[in-house]
């Protein structure tokens, strides 16, 4: 790399001695990443069955849709016969038969979303039980109270506006809102597709009501489940992205063989 | 240098992995969907297991307000007569169609299998059991839901007129389109799991299954087949062949 290069600007410079990733950060993080990646492609090709979502507890084809996404042939398709009405009165709901061959690939769509589903979440609990009982949360992910002075907030989020980005050590400690968004993803984002996924299961529900419940329904849960599956897109973007700013190959060792001091 | 913290942790890695081994290996000793050495399968087995182990039994489903009823879509088979359906069937197709040109007075559903008395019933046999109405939400694999109020007899107390014998694991319906498909006897004892013959105050519409369907309100919707002809109950479980979900790629169970 040559010292003259611009952008951006590696502050700090490499330390002397990465402390790493203990094996089993190391592990899981591997396995939720897989998991995490067939999760999106799975679920990506599983919404392009039925690209429209909902608000409340029902939504279809015949009935109005919150947002239309346009990422499959089934996209505004008008393929229906005449509608017939259920009841004699005005307003009725009604029904009609589907002409459309529609795309749908879910049936190993959904296996593997399941599948994925249940790497996640068997590591993911080990993950977290690992963390609460060995201190790792604690020492190295939970920003510490003086942390969060608004002050030092602005400071470290201008500082990634200008892409002054800190070398890394190849894992803790972590920057402020490196924190920040790691206990986002860890204790909101990732339970929160959990929860909202559960929330769509007709057995599931049926033991729990609430589950779906707190969202309004289980469309709104559906609906939630996108939203969370965009946001954490958007999370695997700009972490990739800083770690690629703060040093590719130091991080990957450091997530992979772990460091060497 | 050994950290204690890291022992613990690969110890309790190793032994949540087991178990979850341990809940598949259950699996294939009992007798349950096959998985046919794919991965996908051995997933679907998973949560079939997790599901049963996990979640209280016979648990009901939600039931909503007349004034809750939404649209609903008709999709799959609209009619099984019609030999332009993709699931046309060459045998029972040309039946169906006669039988629904007579109003459904000659249909008939079978009952055989591991039953005492294996035997017939007409609708008019079927709605002289006592009745259940269930305003419930269906649940489509695509994605998409809507709620209708569906009128029927138990699957329960027809399996119990039919004397179930005590060795019954499983359910398997065949259908007048290219469809056949099972439940075990959990779900088919479930109260809310009814053979129904009404929908929205009204005799079953034709595409959503005429004169007959399967309710199974704790799965997704393709497991309450539509256009039922014959029901076989079973203490092994029979993948339907090329009729069946599991060989065209689809989770047998799918309470998810």
């Amino acid at each position: 790399m040559s010292a003259t290069h611009p952008q951006p600007q590696i502050t700090g410079g490499a330390p002397e001695k990465g402390l790493g990733h203990p094996r089993w950060v190391r592990l899981s993080h591997w396995i939720v990443a897989a998991s995490v990646l067939t999760l999106a492609f799975s679920g990506f090709v599983i919404l392009m069955a039925h690209p429209r979502l909902y608000w409340g507890r029902v939504g279809n084809e015949l009935t109005p849709a919150l947002i239309e996404l346009p990422i499959s042939r089934n996209y505004h398709h008008t393929g229906f016969g005449p509608a017939t009405p259920f009841f004699d009165r005005p307003g009725s709901p009604v029904t009609a038969v589907r002409t459309y061959d529609i795309f749908n690939q879910n049936g190993w769509g959904r296996s593997l979303h399941f599948l994925a589903g249940w790497f996640l979440v068997v590591t993911g609990t080990l993950y977290v039980l690992a963390g609460l009982c060995g201190g790792h949360f604690r020492r190295d992910l939970v920003p510490r109270a003086g942390e969060l002075a608004p002050r030092l907030l602005w400071r470290d989020l201008a500082d990634h506006a200008r892409f002054r980005i800190q070398a890394a050590a190849g894992g803790p400690p972590y920057g402020l809102l490196q924190k920040a968004s790691y206990c986002v993803v860890v204790f909101i984002a990732l339970p929160l597709m959990l929860i909202t996924g559960l929330a769509m299961a007709p057995a599931v529900t049926a033991a729990y009501p609430f589950l779906a419940d707190v969202f309004g329904g289980s469309q709104s849960a559906r609906t939630v489940h996108f939203f969370v599956f965009a946001s954490l897109v958007l999370f695997l973007l700009v972490h990739v992205l800083m770690v690629i700013l703060s040093g590719f190959g130091r991080q990957m060792r450091a997530m992979t063989l772990g460091s060497k001091s | 240098m050994k950290d204690p913290q890291l022992l613990i942790t690969r110890r309790s890695l190793i032994t949540g992995l087991a178990s979850a081994g341990g809940l598949l290996l259950a699996g294939c000793s009992e007798q349950g969907p096959p998985t046919y050495g794919n991965v996908l399968r051995m997933g679907d087995l998973l949560t079939y297991r997790a599901q049963r182990l996990l979640l209280p039994r016979h648990a009901l489903v939600r039931e909503y307000d007349r004034r809750d009823i939404s649209s609903m879509p008709a999709t799959g088979t609209a009619n099984p007569g019609d030999s332009k359906e993709e699931a046309f069937s060459a045998t029972h197709g040309p039946v169906f169609e006669q039988l629904h040109a007579g109003g459904f007075a000659d249909y008939r559903l079978s009952i055989e299998g591991l039953v005492s008395r294996p035997g017939s019933y007409s609708l008019e046999d079927l709605k002289r059991f006592p009745a259940r109405t269930q305003i419930t939400k269906h649940t489509c694999e695509e994605g998409w839901t809507a709620i209708a109020e569906w009128t029927g007899v138990p699957l329960r107390r027809v399996l119990e007129a039919a004397g179930v014998q005590p060795q019954a694991r499983f359910v398997n319906f065949h259908a007048f389109d290219e469809d056949a498909d099972g439940i075990d006897m959990l779900d088919a004892l479930h109260p809310q799991t009814i053979l129904a013959y009404g929908m929205n105050g009204r005799d079953i519409p034709l595409s959503h299954g005429a004169p007959l369907r399967l309710r199974v309100e704790t799965q997704l919707g393709y497991k309450s087949m539509k256009f039922l002809r014959r029901i076989v109950v079973t203490d092994r479980f029979d993948d339907m062949g090329k009729l069946g979900p599991l060989q065209n790629g689809w989770a047998w169970y799918v309470g998810i």
